[in-house]
């Protein structure tokens, strides 16, 4: 069983490899329209201290933003979860606000707070990433069943405790369902501000080196190094949705 | 003997868009200690609204509700309650789950005591080793013997009842029935059971209470001997067959079908 869960993700991303390098051959294409995979490896061999510390940049930057849009997520989602009031306030807010294409938004950023490099990197992927949260964890909220809160009322429970012992855990599962979709968000919000911005750093930059210095291998070898990282992210949070929400799962 | 719970002359309306809804209108019930009373009546009578009231978890608009002759003004910790739905927390296990009102309950029992407790509990009901398990492997039955045994677990006062075998199929049903009567043997309670089932509401109850169409009153009182052990055997007797015609004329009355 446990090998199977390695070896087929793993035959899978093989297969994958071979088709595009066959793709690629069969085609007959240069390498500036695309690059195969073998034409990545001397990308790699080229660069890779830059791919570790780029890499680092974009992995940090996007994990802090992460956390903060976990944080600011929850406690909007909080707020609109326990109060009507607050969630017909604050959603046209909040929908307005994610329909703004962040491609657009990060060219504001990056000049209100130009030189402030790592934060409004962060800010940006903060930006993207906060909506599916607040968005979950509100709905899990609000669509507890009045029979878990008068369980816990009718034994003298305070909210707090209402929270704390089922609202919070029932949630779970949709907040979990949430961040990984804003796991790869975040990623994108990284990526767009490191190649708009002119600072240099992360993943996003070196990409925009490559494309500067026409070495177009080294573009798709960054756009796999960001698929990379974004697999270790998301298995990260399905790695923390298993201990933590667990119980959630019925195929096991 | 003194009742353990006391209404009298609830009146009680839910504020909605067109206007106050009116769900109870002059109701009146009482419970002796150890009583065991089941309350009837046509669908969206206001027998829920009554269960809430119970637990303080409502203020009527009008009139007392009184447990142990005093006032009801917010919860109490001393009720249990089980409903149709057994709303059993699912990342916790049946036992964690049987525990969970031993966290919030002021209690004398030590986490050990109050385990032992659960665990005897759920022997009662026939979950003998299935402690461990998940809400989730049990079957609809089970579930709402153990949402029972979380009911009972802090010995409460007021045991509430909201149409708990409701949604179970009719053999199941029947099968919980007398795992009551064994319960209520083994730890004795004061009970209100809401239900739909006439047959239930005779077999369980010492006192049926029949309440009138929306906004409810209390509309008819059938009061069942206690006769020793019931069996369902009882129920085909012509002794049920005939409480079972007064409280179907009653609830017909009651639906505005006929004339009282």
């Amino acid at each position: 069983m446990k090998a199977r869960q390695v070896l087929v993700p793993f035959a899978a991303v093989v297969v994958f490899l071979v088709l595009w390098e066959a793709l690629v051959w069969v085609m007959g294409w240069p390498n500036y329209k695309m690059a195969s995979p073998s034409d990545l490896i001397p990308a790699y061999e080229k660069y890779w201290n830059l791919f570790l510390i780029m890499g680092w940049q974009t992995l940090w930057r996007t994990i802090v933003g992460l956390l903060l849009a976990v944080v600011f997520g929850i406690a909007l989602g909080m707020v609109m979860g326990f109060s009507r009031t607050m969630r017909d306030a604050l959603y046209p807010l909040l929908v307005g606000f994610n329909a703004v294409p962040k491609a657009t938004v990060v060219p504001i950023v990056a000049l209100m707070f130009v030189g402030w490099h790592d934060f409004n990197t962060v800010l940006i992927a903060f930006m993207i990433s906060f909506f599916p949260i607040a968005v979950s964890v509100s709905i899990g909220l609000s669509t507890l069943e009045p029979e878990y809160r008068d369980i816990l009322r009718s034994l003298g429970a305070s909210q707090s405790m209402i929270f704390w012992k089922i609202a919070l855990p029932k949630t779970l599962p949709e907040f979990f369902g949430a961040l990984k979709v804003s796991v790869t968000l975040a990623f994108i919000g990284t990526n767009l501000m490191e190649i708009v911005s002119p600072h240099g750093r992360g993943l996003g930059a070196l990409f925009d080196s490559g494309k500067t210095n026409s070495d177009y291998p080294l573009m798709f070898a960054v756009l796999i190094a960001l698929a990379f990282l974004g697999i270790v992210l998301y298995y990260i949070v399905v790695a923390l949705e298993k201990i933590f929400a667990g119980w959630a799962d019925r195929t096991v | 003997m003194e009742n353990l719970i006391d209404i009298k002359g609830v009146r009680h309306s839910y504020r909605t868009a067109s206007g106050p809804l009116p769900v109870l209108d002059g109701l009146e019930l009482s419970v002796p200690e150890g009583g065991f009373v089941a309350v009837v009546g046509p669908s969206g009578c206001g027998k829920s609204t009554l269960t809430r009231l119970i637990a303080g978890l409502l203020i009527p608009d009008e009139g007392e509700v009184a447990v142990h002759g005093k006032r009801i003004t917010a919860p109490r910790s001393n009720v249990g309650m089980a409903f149709q739905n057994p709303v059993l927390l699912e990342w916790r296990t049946i036992l964690q789950n049987v525990l969970l009102p031993l966290e919030i309950v002021p209690t004398k029992l030590t986490r050990a005591q109050g385990e032992e407790r659960a665990r005897k509990l759920l022997a009662l009901v026939g979950l003998e080793g299935f402690e461990g398990k998940r809400p989730s492997e049990l079957s609809g039955g089970m579930k709402q013997r153990a949402s029972l045994c979380r009911a009972l677990i802090h010995s409460p006062e007021v045991l509430i009842l909201d149409e708990p075998f409701g949604a179970l199929d009719a053999f199941t049903r029947e099968d919980l029935w007398q795992i009551m009567h064994r319960v209520k043997a083994e730890e004795p309670f004061t009970g209100v059971l809401i239900t739909h089932d006439l047959r239930e509401s005779i077999f369980l109850a010492d006192q049926v209470v029949v309440l009138s169409g929306r906004p409810a009153k209390t509309q008819f009182v059938l009061d069942i001997p206690d006769t020793g052990l019931r069996t369902l055997e009882d129920l085909y007797m012509p002794q049920a067959a005939e409480r079972l015609n007064i409280l179907r004329h009653q609830i017909e009355v009651a639906q505005g079908r006929v004339a009282a």
